[in-house]
């Protein structure tokens, strides 16, 4: 009964084997989960099963026949449906222009009125308040997903394979997505999912296929892999010691914020930061926590009180932010983070030039401060003169960090440490973040994984609607709390 | 440091014409045809290393023609106004080199603000003043020949036409300014962010980099180029009109395109820029030596090279995505 599979399949790049021999099986009517590292072979297999390449060795087999599909638009008239985790939506067409695109309908002249009722319909199903008219350019991230995901089921999907699609939705959407797969599954599509979320694999999947380095290490059915049991399969190892130990820190205030507002994402937010600790800001995705961390540093316009070491500082624009001895990492590490087709060196000093000589740069002392970057952050890449594109995520957030760190700051604002990142880089940033703590460096940790923050902070805030909901601290750190907090909810049962 | 092909690609092609030159034409490699190619080139030159760091940046400037035409108006009348008072000095001449340089400035000030500030496209506010520039300098000279005073030009003529041996004024500045454009791209703070503002301007505010002043900053020393290249031309014909520096601009853009700086920025070569400046001006000056090729298709064959230039560099590209 299996609809798609992959059969002793190998691929190589030049003499670099990233598959081999692997085996994978879709069933309809079942969620198959594929897990592992970044880099571990995940997206070959998506993209040769998707009909984007073809494998070195090895068949495809669909329906039982063996195909050899020779691009992306041939697997989908099988039903072979993909939805990327890079968007593929033309940003200034409208959401029903984009849903039928190549499979417009009408004659001669276009059908709007087909088209944009047929869009209607998909997004009520998926629960979407969308309208078919707007233009992607005009949506969120997570509403630009949704659309992704009406456009895979306009196409009437067989196979439906999908790449981490929740990692960009907020709480409420995922549960829209579960829903959607459900139905699916009911309606006996084959889904693919990849995640790095393993909470969300041992909730969705059916089967679970684990792979490192290429092999597949582990399959498994539904129950019969502990969250616990993937993470060891895919790092080959035991993480016992995912989060470092926590700290004990200061009472000594490092950041005191009073009444900062963000005009229309933040208002009159309050708090303070000691010195050594590590504090975490949840929230939903929308709640303010990104504008406050820009606002505070000045990439934002903001109003209120900043005090750093007790002392009053005007933080106009980020140079400000860094001359009070404040940095910002972005949860943007593509497009606001690193010059993804630029050199390890210039990404690694660009925030902090003035560093490397007055009126020419220094690059001998550039590369040492590479060398020692590379060293301090366990940076793993193949040659010094790549381009940081190049890089596996983990290996760049490593270089983000780094490039943060440079300027030496004593109150660090990371945003998504770990987003799209592999199991065992996760825990070495975790590590990092810590021994910034203890070297008495203060951190806000703001993190869309409620595990995380609880695992990382020494205490909590809860963002709502762009104000603290609350705090959490000690043994009243519980997902249950920050999840009530965040939503506005009361009571004790959910 | 590796050289790359980007940049070695445009100085082959370059070496290649100079041997087809020499073996069409004896006199090609005459020091008087060297000197007169590379004086040629002095002028698109200049503001091509300009154009190459608005390019890089993300930018692009069309009033550059215009800005030198008008420039040299400006320049001419002040000469001309100040020639009563102070007399047929050098005095008189360098009031007219400050209000070309300065008038450059202030020129290349009016389309970054307008940018950075207004938030306006590139294209559409140089395209804009492009049409001002040029307009004004026909308006100022009612349509016809704005001229230098006689005696003016006779005194200001040998900053052209003068040099150390046969090497003039205009080929050293060039060669000056391209060296200082090659040290600022590759050596200085303001080169980087210029790099990095084209590459991904987030990121590049995200690094806390003024991207609005270093923009600002390229279209500056762009009009600051455009003011010097003027100072240099005004004594080669002692006048201007609405028909100077008419497209200067497509020939500096294209100069730094053939030199391997991408137009969609974050790549700057300026030494690549020199090299395109002088492949254009060999074309030329082939085709006018040669009898192979009527000289009318100097245009058809600038474009081909043109196309070429870009087609190469982006086969480099998909290579390296493999």
């Amino acid at each position: 009964m299996t609809v798609l599979a992959l059969q002793d399949v190998s691929r190589r790049f030049g003499p670099i084997e990233v598959l081999h021999h692997v085996d994978l099986a879709l069933e309809p009517g079942q969620v198959h989960a594929l897990i592992g590292e970044n880099g571990a072979g995940k997206s070959t297999i998506m993209k040769i099963l998707g009909g984007f390449l073809d494998p070195t060795e090895g068949q495809i087999l669909l329906d039982g026949q063996a195909v050899r599909f020779a691009s992306g638009p041939r697997a989908e008239a099988q039903g072979i449906v993909v939805i990327h985790q890079e968007f593929n939506l033309a940003a200034d067409l409208s959401v029903a222009a984009n849903i039928f695109l190549g499979r417009e309908t009408g004659g001669w002249r276009l059908d709007h009125q087909a088209m944009r009722r047929d869009t209607a319909a998909l997004l009520d199903r998926l629960h979407s308040p969308i309208s078919p008219d707007t233009p992607i350019r005009d949506l969120s991230v997570p509403n630009r997903q949704m659309v992704e995901i009406a456009k895979a089921l306009s196409r009437k999907a067989r196979v439906l394979i999908m790449d981490e699609p929740s990692a960009v939705l907020t709480h409420r959407e995922v549960g829209t997505l579960y829903e959607q797969i459900d139905r699916l599954r009911r309606e006996g599509v084959a889904i693919l999912y990849c995640s790095h979320r393993l909470d969300e694999v041992a909730h969705l999947a059916d089967r679970i296929t684990v792979l490192r380095d290429g092999r597949v290490v582990r399959q498994a059915m539904r129950g019969e892999l502990t969250e616990d049991g993937m993470a060891t399969a895919m790092v080959g190892r035991e993480l016992q010691d995912f989060y470092p130990p926590k700290g004990s820190h200061s009472d000594r205030p490092a950041l005191q914020v009073t009444g900062l507002t963000v005009p229309g994402k933040v208002h009159d937010v309050s708090f303070t930061l000691h010195e050594g600790e590590v504090l975490g800001l949840a929230g939903l995705v929308g709640s303010g926590r990104t504008e406050l961390a820009e606002g505070l540093v000045g990439l934002r316009a903001s109003t209120g009180e900043i005090r750093v070491n007790g002392q009053p500082v005007a933080i106009r624009s980020l140079r400000d932010a860094f001359a009070s001895g404040l940095a910002y990492l972005t949860e943007d590490r593509k497009e606001a983070g690193l010059l993804l087709d630029k050199g390890l060196r210039e990404n690694l000093t660009l925030a902090s030039l003035s560093r490397f000589g007055h009126l020419r740069l220094d690059t001998q002392a550039e590369d040492v401060a590479l060398d020692r970057a590379t060293r301090e952050f366990d940076i793993r890449a193949p040659s010094r003169t790549m381009i940081a594109g190049k890089l596996s995520g983990g290996n760049q957030q490593k270089l983000l960090l780094a490039k943060t760190m440079l300027p030496d700051p004593r109150i660090i604002i990371i945003d998504e440490p770990t987003r799209g990142i592999d199991v065992g880089t996760k825990a070495q940033i975790y590590a990092f973040i810590r021994d910034l703590a203890t070297q008495g460096r203060s951190l806000i940790v703001i993190s869309s994984e409620m595990t995380e923050v609880i695992g990382l902070a020494d205490r909590v805030l809860v963002m709502r609607e762009g104000r603290i909901a609350g705090e959490v601290t000690g043994n009243d750190m519980t997902e249950d709390r920050i999840v009530r907090l965040a939503m506005g909810v009361r009571g004790e049962a959910a | 440091m590796k050289p790359d092909l980007h940049t070695l690609g445009p100085l082959i092609a370059l070496i290649a014409l100079v041997i087809l030159g020499a073996l069409l034409n004896p006199a090609f490699l005459a020091p008087a045809n060297i000197t007169n190619v590379l004086a040629r080139s002095a002028f698109i030159g200049m503001i091509a290393v300009g154009m190459t760091f608005v390019i890089t940046a993300g930018g692009l400037d069309l009033s550059v023609g215009s800005m030198a035409a008008f420039l040299a108006g400006i320049a001419i009348i002040a000469m001309n106004a100040a020639l009563p008072g102070l007399g047929e000095n050098w005095g008189t001449i360098i009031i007219g080199m400050g209000v070309a340089i300065l008038g450059g400035i202030a020129a290349g000030y009016l389309n970054g603000a307008l940018i950075t500030k207004a938030r306006i496209e590139p294209f559409i506010v140089t395209l804009g003043t492009m049409g001002i520039f040029r307009s004004l300098v026909t308006w100022l000279a009612d349509g016809g020949t704005l001229s230098l005073d006689y005696g003016l030009r006779t005194l200001y003529r040998p900053v052209y036409y003068g040099g150390i041996g046969w090497i003039t004024w205009p080929i050293i500045v060039f060669a000056l300014t391209a060296m200082a454009g090659e040290w600022m791209m590759r050596h200085s703070r303001f080169g980087r962010h210029v790099e990095a503002i084209g590459s991904n301007d987030r990121v590049a505010r995200y690094s806390a980099i003024d991207v609005n002043r270093a923009r600002l900053l390229t279209y500056m020393l762009l009009g600051l180029l455009v003011g010097l290249a003027t100072v240099l031309y005004v004594p080669r014909l002692g006048s201007a009109s609405g028909g100077t520096g008419v497209l200067w601009e497509l020939e500096a853009i294209a100069a730094v395109i053939i030199g391997g700086t991408a137009l969609k920025g974050g790549r700057g070569r300026v030494w690549g820029t020199v090299v395109g400046v002088l492949i254009l001006s060999l074309i030329d000056n082939i085709l006018n030596l040669a009898d192979l090729v009527s000289p009318y298709l100097n245009g058809a064959i600038q474009g081909i090279i043109i196309v070429l230039a870009v087609v190469l560099q982006r086969e480099k590209r998909t290579a390296d995505e493999r």
